[in-house]
């Protein structure tokens, strides 16, 4: 089983809202579509799906092309981040409602939608409707209604974006094993990094109706092919800055920083990537490297402390774990690895990380 | 915690009070007072009791024309919400056709309604009137000035015409406040378009469609302007409604107990009608 896009291009009016893309996305794999809003995961789902025709470009399913196939017919479901229910009907009849209209027996109805309801800690509230139900049920409820259909094709279109951190952060858990032993494709749209590193599989990061890399999350977290592509899946966003090369002497333009590398690339000028969590207040191993910057703004977040801070002309932004509280104007320290740039050759593609 | 005690705050309420008591206490108390006297003018008043009201709960002239005015007003609702719906999924939801839809669309609600009885009065005369002519033209033996289904059936047409675009517009907004999301949900599932109107539609219209009766049959209960400019409340007194009635009854004849009685009477049915209507709708609101 396999979902395969061959150039697909969907144009609107002018505006092209995704450029030609080709996808191959496997069996048994969750494929997490990640990019910031208007990037074009909500349109690739929904030409995915068959909700869309693409402009040109076909789209095949198990080596058949399916391109301009009515939704109906290709088993698909798909998970919302509005809570999506039918507004009139019990959560049972709800997460029965994709069985009912494909004319399966109301035992089995009854037993698919039992053993559902309890994967998603459903079973106490059957009876009950969506709207006396909180954000996070609705939310299972619309995911039930998905999972009970056997698709072949599971599309979650950002599912926790419209719920509060803590029921996020518990349903965020249970997702992975939602899929775990499903025969289907799992395509997973959302805004953050941390949701795609979670959630592990396979990543495409999207900007501006682009798909810019798609590989395994992990490998495109650390070999993302170009500055873009890495800026997309960095949030906090990534620390960029200028560095020349000469032999194994390695400084940021300015010469503020100095540092010797065995990395093995030609001598010249590079943009480097820092990612956030690699500059912290305090030294980590021996061959630290010492920055220095002027505070902007110190923020919190759990705790981890995440301090902006100026270098020139240039805003940085640091993510330390524990709490570091800087008042603003400050002149502090701040430390990084040089094993953990990420080098971009000046048409931003990667050469080397590390 | 410590609250200061501070009467001054009554002045602030003061124009409320005085407002609410020149537009609705004082109007209405005056009626209540003529509702229980007998008057024969030059400010002599004769203490009635509850006579007036009795009488007119007897009067078989008062259930005529209460009958006529539940007639009339489920038949126009009837007919005006199920069209105003109909009218409002088959509006475009984006474009350039959503501002010309509404502009058309608001345009009969913006007319005076005398004006509405007035035009529909001259549209309908059966000699000269487009609509009128036209019928007989076609073979119906149409006079609205002399039989009765004509005048009702003209009436009711009137009504329609005028009133069915508020109909439309508040569903049209309950409608347009879906998100499309549901309707892609139901495309996924393989749900049949009559299926999407009972069971996302309609329901996520409710609120809507519950303002839109309330107001309807409470204008429509109170109607006045338009038929009585229209036929005048006949032939005969075919079309005599409530408040025509009422005025025949209060400036006609000069009985101004018996119709102070009679407006009180209706004042009670209008609002025991729409309370218990709206408390229906809101605990069924509640229940789910």
């Amino acid at each position: 089983m396999s979902l395969e896009l061959k150039n697909v291009e969907k144009k609107i009016g002018l505006d092209t809202h995704i450029y030609p893309t080709n996808l191959k996305l496997e069996k048994n794999t969750i494929n997490i579509l990640l990019g910031s809003t208007l990037s074009g995961k909500t349109t690739l789902m929904q030409i995915m799906a068959g909700l869309d025709k693409p402009t040109n470009g076909e789209i095949w399913f198990n080596e058949k092309n399916v391109t301009g196939m009515k939704v109906q017919k290709r088993n698909v479901s798909m998970v919302y981040q509005q809570f999506i229910n039918y507004p009139n009907f019990t959560v049972y009849e709800n997460i029965a409602s994709p069985l009912k209209i494909t004319g399966v027996g109301s035992d089995e109805i009854k037993q698919r939608v039992g053993k559902v309801a309890e994967l998603l800690k459903l079973s106490a509230m059957l009876n009950k409707k969506p709207n006396e139900l909180s954000g996070g049920q609705q939310q299972r409820t619309a995911l039930a209604r998905a999972l009970v259909k056997d698709s072949d094709l599971i599309l979650l279109d950002e599912p926790l974006a419209n719920l509060d951190f803590k029921l996020r952060e518990e349903l965020r858990e249970e997702l992975p094993k939602l899929f775990e032993d499903r025969d289907c494709i799992v395509v997973y749209a959302t805004t953050e990094p941390s949701e795609a590193l979670l959630l592990g599989g396979n990543t495409a990061t999207l900007l501006e109706g682009k798909v810019i890399q798609y590989g395994k999350t992990l490998d495109v977290y650390n070999k993302p092919n170009s500055l873009v592509s890495a800026q997309v899946f960095s949030d906090p966003p990534m620390n960029i800055t200028k560095i020349k090369k000469s032999g194994e002497s390695c400084s940021f333009l300015d010469n503020s920083v100095n540092w010797k590398t065995k990395i093995n690339i030609k001598d010249g000028e590079y943009k480097v990537g820092i990612r956030p969590h690699n500059i912290t207040t305090y030294k980590e191993g021996n061959n630290s490297l010492e920055i220095k910057g002027k505070v902007l703004i110190s923020e919190l977040s759990g705790s981890e402390s995440l301090i902006h801070f100026t270098r020139g002309n240039l805003n940085w932004v640091s993510l330390s774990n524990g709490v570091f509280q800087k008042d603003v104007g400050d002149e502090m320290n701040l430390y990084m690895n040089a094993d953990e740039f990420i080098y971009f050759d000046e048409n931003e593609r990667l050469v080397i990380n590390g | 915690m410590n609250k200061t005690i501070n009467q001054k705050a009554w002045f602030f309420v003061i124009p409320v009070f005085v407002l609410v008591a020149f537009n609705a206490i004082i109007p209405l108390m005056t009626v209540v007072n003529y509702a229980f006297q007998e008057t024969f003018g030059n400010n002599v008043f004769m203490w009635e009791g509850t006579r007036w009201f009795k009488q007119i709960m007897l009067s078989e002239r008062f259930h005529a024309s209460l009958g006529r005015q539940f007639l009339f007003t489920f038949i126009i609702l009837f007919i005006q919400i199920p069209l105003g719906i109909a009218i409002a999924l088959t509006m475009p939801k984006e474009g350039i056709g959503v501002p010309i839809c509404l502009v058309l669309m608001s345009m009969p609600l913006l007319i005076p309604w005398n004006v509405v009885g007035a035009m529909w009065n001259i549209f309908a005369l059966p000699d000269i009137g487009f609509l009128g002519h036209s019928l007989n033209a076609l073979g119906f033996d149409y006079n609205f000035t002399q039989q009765i289904g004509d005048a009702w059936f003209t009436t009711i047409l009137m009504d329609v015409w005028h009133w069915t675009s508020l109909v439309v517009l508040l569903s049209y907004a309950g409608l347009q406040s879906i998100q499309p999301a549901y309707y892609q949900a139901a495309e996924i599932d393989g749900a049949s378009r009559w299926a999407v109107f009972t069971k996302i539609e309609l329901p996520k219209m409710k609120k809507v469609l519950t303002i839109a009766i309330l107001l309807r049959f409470m204008d429509s209960f109170m109607i006045y302007t338009e038929p009585f400019v229209l036929t005048g409340g006949g032939p005969g007194n075919a079309t005599a409604f409530l408040s025509i009635d009422l005025v025949k009854m209060a400036l006609g004849q000069f009985d101004l107990g018996p119709a102070a009685a009679m407006s009180l009477i209706y004042f009670f049915i209008v609002l025991l009608v729409c309370w218990v209507f709206y408390t229906l709708m809101m605990r069924n609101e509640g229940n789910q």
